[in-house]
């Protein structure tokens, strides 16, 4: 599986991450599953609602997932994913990352320090949720 | 039967299923009987002891059954109950 992103929806990510620095961002990658490849069309923000520590935290609600499900559906896309960064860490997925992954569900990844987005990468849970398969991201 | 709705990510443990009609009268029994029928959901909603896990979210209509009568809110033939997913994660 691959996870195609558009240089627009990337950036987009980038700037959340950078806004949002030093907390962490979140938000849903929705577009498009044609079998081999996933086709996100659009990035869509979420709230990061978890309580404390933002900084090596995110949380979206249900409600949230929800109503992006459903303004998926009525444009004739699917959630593909969730996106969301890690300021001064590695683009890839910790421990407790793992331990609230879904699987299916593409999780991209960004770096960032105060000086900006460092690294992009995209992660599906493995069926066992042993651990973690890296996505080419095709740009 | 009351009818459980699965999020795109488990269906493919749901035999491809965007929702399944299960027996039970409370949700606890219906989530029973809907891991009965597909058991490759089960590691998905539960932790190894058995407990529901903290981002599988259990709506009956719009109200989450935690705010119900948990595993043991009542249901009924016309009933859904909707799986809902919460995102979570977390650099360490």
């Amino acid at each position: 599986m691959a996870l195609k992103i558009g240089q627009g929806d990337l950036r987009n990510i980038h700037r959340h991450a950078e806004e949002a620095y030093p907390e962490e961002c979140a938000g849903a990658l929705v577009g498009m599953d044609v079998g081999e490849v996933k086709i996100v069309v659009d990035v869509w923000r979420a709230e990061n609602t978890h309580e404390e520590e933002r900084s090596r935290r995110f949380l979206i609600r249900p409600e949230q997932v929800r109503e992006f499900e459903e303004r998926a559906r009525e444009r004739d896309m699917d959630v593909l994913g969730f996106y969301h960064s890690h300021p001064d860490h590695p683009a890839e997925p910790s421990e407790y990352d793992r331990e609230h992954a879904w699987p299916y569900y593409s999780y991209v990844i960004a770096s960032v320090t105060q000086e900006g987005v460092k690294d992009v990468k995209s992660w599906v849970l493995r069926d066992d949720r042993s651990g973690y398969e890296q996505e080419e991201l095709v740009r | 039967m009351p009818k459980v709705k699965i999020p795109t990510p488990l269906r493919q443990y749901a035999g491809g299923n965007a929702e399944v009609e299960v027996s039970g009268s409370t949700a606890g029994e219906a989530l029973r009987d809907l891991t009965e029928r597909h058991p490759e959901l089960r590691n998905h909603l539960y932790t190894g002891d058995g407990k529901l896990r903290s981002f599988v979210n259990v709506y009956k209509g719009d109200e989450d059954i935690r705010y119900l009568d948990g595993q043991e809110t009542e249901i009924s033939e016309g009933d859904e109950l909707s799986i809902i997913p919460s995102i979570a994660g977390g650099e360490s």
